[in-house]
């Protein structure tokens, strides 16, 4: 008895904070398009997100390249020459590489900061000082952030793109021997929009995911400095669930036939 | 009584889950008034605070400023009254990003009802307001003592001249000295202003000081009200006990946290 009431609890634990998430995301939605809008957060949080984490994304994107040609020129044994593994980096990189490690990169960069910065206004009532000067924490805080997320994420996936490539190029060619001119014609034949856009799309919506867990969990934290820091954990773990379960959802909307 | 009360509570009641924070309270504060709520921690002060202030809505039992009722409010109508108060943080709540003269002026630059040279301006005259020399003014908050972060949110709380002020526990956390220079500021800040004042505080020194009308929450209720200078002469066991910070009495701490 007492078995199965711990489970209803829980259960409703679960259902109660499913809620509060999706009222949370609607409220949030819902002010991105009304006015007043701040455009200096706006522009702040796209420097913070998209600039700053540019080095990041970069080095991960770069080294991932690299190995990727690596272990598929190795892997193919006899069949791994230019064309192999031109069209394995390319497709791979673009596809699926750079939107999601750099979804969960900037997670752990962004969506930590975030869910700090929040919390630690929350408990010292700067969410409510916020409210008292008239101004919605919700179009302050949250919609700068999701709007930031939204843009920046993409923009670092293109630039993530092309460093992936290149590092898989260099590679290529300095340490396999490969003709160079060869690889990028093959390269370049394997590169499809469907491939380059379903990546741009599960880019913004990992960074709006990210931006999300960020903002709810800073902005639900209580108790002082530990709920800060439980909030900063849960932000980078539910974000990262979340950018892999929906990398599975739009990779079948897209590709699944 | 012919004038409307500029803050009317009638029956305001406000639980969280199971727990009875404020069982009805009824409490009328007259414009320019500063009434002080005290009571110790955890009777629902803060509450009762976050109430009058919107940001917490109450289960039951209405609250109206100068007559009108402001219980459920939202949206433009909840900003526009909003930005007739002003409100002075326990903890200061500063924004840390931002220096002290975007901090005070934080309300007109973001409603866009000031231009940022005149921002810094109203930032420093307010800063003279409350003591403080107009080069604290590009300051950030982190670089600021206790008492001056103190002095910089009440500042902000007055930037806009608001008609009501709400402090919150104003001398916590600081030096008895500092707490009576805060507790002068406010009197002469709510003063100028005209402004209706409601505080809440255990600190009793600074209640006597800056209350026209002091009224005692216990429980969830209000068991006394009456002129601050009348607070010594009450009867009431409650508030005896509480005014003279005495472990015996009607009003039962547990020891031991239950």
């Amino acid at each position: 008895m007492r078995f199965l009431r711990a489970i209803g609890r829980a259960f409703l634990r679960f259902l109660a904070a499913t809620g509060r998430l999706v009222l949370f995301t609607l409220t949030s939605l819902s002010y991105c398009f009304r006015p007043p809008i701040y455009f200096r957060q706006i522009l702040r949080q796209m420097v913070e997100i998209g600039y700053y984490s540019l080095p990041v994304v970069g080095l991960t994107t770069l080294f991932t390249g690299m190995v990727l040609t690596l272990q598929s020129a190795d892997g193919f044994g006899e069949f791994g020459d230019e064309n192999a593994v031109a069209s394995i980096l390319v497709l791979s990189v673009t596809r699926e590489l750079a939107p999601v490690l750099a979804g969960l990169m900037v997670a752990g960069r962004i969506g930590a900061s975030m869910a700090a910065e929040i919390g630690t206004m929350r408990v010292t009532e700067q969410i409510d000082a916020l409210t008292t000067l008239a101004t919605n924490p919700f179009r302050y805080l949250v919609v700068p952030r999701l709007i930031g997320g939204m843009t920046m994420l993409p923009l670092l996936v293109v630039i993530g793109n092309i460093i992936g490539v290149f590092g898989g190029f260099l590679i290529a060619i300095y340490e396999l021997g490969f003709n160079g001119h060869q690889f990028i014609a093959r390269a370049w034949d394997a590169l499809e929009w469907i491939g380059v856009i379903s990546g741009l799309v599960k880019a913004a919506v990992f960074g709006f995911l990210i931006a999300l867990m960020g903002c709810y969990h800073g902005y639900h934290s209580k108790g002082g400095a530990q709920g800060v820091g439980m909030a900063t954990t849960n932000s980078v773990v539910s974000a990262s669930i979340l950018i892999l379960s929906f990398n599975y959802l739009i990779t079948g909307l897209f590709f699944a036939t | 009584m012919t004038q409307t009360p500029k803050i009317r509570l009638r029956d305001v009641h406000k639980r969280f889950g199971s727990l009875r924070v404020l069982r009805g309270i009824d409490l009328e504060i007259e414009a320019g008034e500063s009434l002080v709520v005290i009571g110790g921690s955890g009777t629902g002060k803060s509450v009762l605070l976050k109430s009058v202030l919107g940001l917490l809505e109450p289960d039951q039992g209405t609250i109206e400023i100068d007559g009108e009722d402001t219980t459920r409010l939202r949206g433009a109508q909840r900003t526009d009254l909003l930005s007739r108060f002003g409100m002075l943080f326990q903890g200061g709540a500063l924004f840390d990003s931002l220096t002290v003269w975007q901090n005070i002026a934080f309300q007109g630059l973001q409603r866009r009802t000031l231009k940022r040279s005149d921002a810094h301006d109203l930032a420093v005259r307010k800063l003279a307001d409350v003591g403080l020399q107009s080069d604290v003014a590009n300051m950030m908050p982190v670089q600021l003592s206790g008492g001056m972060q103190k002095r910089v949110a009440l500042a902000r709380a007055i930037a806009t001249d608001p008609e009501i002020i709400f402090f919150d526990e104003p001398t916590t956390g600081l030096d008895p000295i500092m707490g009576d220079v805060i507790n002068d500021l406010i009197v002469k800040c709510t003063k100028e202003l005209g402004a209706t004042a409601l505080s809440i505080t255990h600190d009793m020194a600074s209640a006597r000081k800056i209350a026209d009308k002091i009224a005692m929450l216990y429980e969830g209720e209000l068991i006394w009200q009456g002129a601050a200078t009348a607070i010594d002469d009450s009867n009431n066991p409650y508030v005896d006990q509480f005014i003279h910070g005495r472990a015996e009495g009607p009003i039962k701490m547990p020891i031991e946290a239950d």
